[in-house]
């Protein structure tokens, strides 16, 4: 006698098959969709302090140096180069700002725009930045340039990641 | 829910009837296991599709690491098989699957002439099965260059040695094949990856399609 809730013959094989189904197909599909978002799981590489410029050169005018850091690019390894805004503040403390604008990620020069002689322009949409790396509120940035982790030893500079302000 | 959205669809464009076609019919009693465990011989077919799927999509997979290109090639396999995550499984799957595959299309092909199954009206369906024999030994050649290791370059010398036998156009197939007349490198490489991942699964694909409309169409052989 087959009762309302009861499950017919029909649905049963219907539910084994699904799920028999289902658990192979998953145990197929996990190792594959696993390995493709490997990228997304993977924590980013800590990046070493590297040397950039004796710190006698560093002006109150921001300067642009240039460094080299080692990548590792999946198999693909090899050097690439950096740079830094790199000044002094008032308090003689050094700054090294990130050239990379937080709109859209051009590159930033200092006073490159006539009009507005003592901030960062970048060139792609008119984002500016005052001297700290704050951004100016009507361009289209809406962060603050990255500062650089930074270091002083034995006279010299030396600079790691670049992090948000 | 489910139901509701296919109901909704099948309203509009009566897909119906195109899976009804597709996957509702009977299956014989001779060639069901729960009726006759040897019945199991016919599972081979089946077999070396699931296996062509796990290929195919081992394969497209693998490609987001793998790059055909003489410096690099084996620095991506090295490194998709050892850090990234399942990459051994991953590869694992592709490799053995590529054997295996082999192993079912055989004892396929060995079900259908023993059972006489070739005979009219399904002689065209064993020339294509041939031809899908054909195509997956090509995949199974052009992919084994893919990691480019020594017993890699070294098995394709020997195949393409072999290809070089051939009377008359047996030069001029190994060079269409390696891309040099002597070199066996980077224009080898490359060539061997389109074939691999390109011509080879879509010729793949059409000759399935073709053996499966043909099945479809004249339903499997009568009991022995
Ligand atoms: C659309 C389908 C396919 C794609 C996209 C694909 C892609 C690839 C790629 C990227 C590699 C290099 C990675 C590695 O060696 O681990 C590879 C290797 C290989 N493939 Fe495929 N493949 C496909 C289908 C097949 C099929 C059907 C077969 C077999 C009949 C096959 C046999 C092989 C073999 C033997 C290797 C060398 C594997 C090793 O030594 O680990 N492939 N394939
Ligand atoms: S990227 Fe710098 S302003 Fe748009």
């Amino acid at each position: 006698m087959a009762k309302k809730d009861d499950v017919s013959r029909r649905q049963f094989l219907n539910y084994t098959l699904t799920g028999v189904g289902g658990f192979m197909a998953a145990g197929m599909l996990l190792p594959m969709v696993r390995f493709a978002i490997d990228p997304i799981m993977k924590e980013g590489a800590k990046q070493d302090m590297v040397p950039v410029v004796e710190v006698s050169k560093v002006t109150e005018k921001p300067q642009r140096f240039t460094f080299e850091i080692e990548q590792k690019d999946g198999w693909y390894e090899s050097k690439v180069t950096q740079a830094a805004w790199v000044y002094k503040d008032k308090n003689g403390d050094i700054v090294a700002l990130s050239p990379i604008c937080k709109h859209l990620g051009c590159t930033v020069d200092w006073a490159a725009s006539p009009a507005h002689p003592n901030q960062f322009y970048c060139p792609c949409h008119g984002g500016r930045y005052e001297k700290d790396g704050t951004n100016i509120k009507g361009t289209p940035p809406l962060a603050p340039l990255d500062v650089y982790k930074k270091e002083v030893k034995d006279g010299k500079l030396y600079l790691g990641q670049a992090v948000p302000q | 829910m489910l139901q509701k959205m296919y109901d909704w669809v099948d309203e509009r464009l009566d897909i119906t009837p195109m899976w009804r076609d597709i996957a509702d019919h009977e299956v014989p009693e001779h060639v069901n296991p729960a009726h006759h465990f040897s019945a199991f011989v016919y599972c081979f077919g089946g077999l070396t599709f699931f296996i062509t799927v796990i290929q195919i999509l081992s394969g497209m997979f693998l490609s987001m690491y793998y790059v055909p290109d003489i410096i690099n090639a084996y620095e991506s396999v090295y490194y998709l098989q050892n850090e990234v995550a399942f990459g051994v499984i991953v590869r694992g799957m592709h490799h053995w699957g590529a054997s295996l595959v082999i192993v079912m299309m055989f004892l396929h092909t060995l079900r259908v002439f023993f059972q006489g199954a070739y005979k009219k009206p399904r002689e065209l369906n064993w020339v294509v099965g041939v031809m899908i024999f054909g195509v997956m030994l090509g995949l199974g050649f052009t992919g084994y260059l893919l990691p480019w290791d020594m017993k890699a370059l070294f098995a394709t010398k020997v195949g393409l040695e072999i290809a070089q036998t051939v009377p008359v156009i047996g030069p001029a197939l190994k060079t269409l094949l390696a891309g040099d007349a002597t070199i066996i490198g980077a224009q080898t490489l490359t060539r061997f990856f389109a074939i691999h991942v390109f011509f080879l699964p879509g010729a793949l694909l059409g000759l399935m399609g073709a053996h499966f409309i043909m099945i479809r169409k004249q339903g499997i052989s009568g009991p022995l």
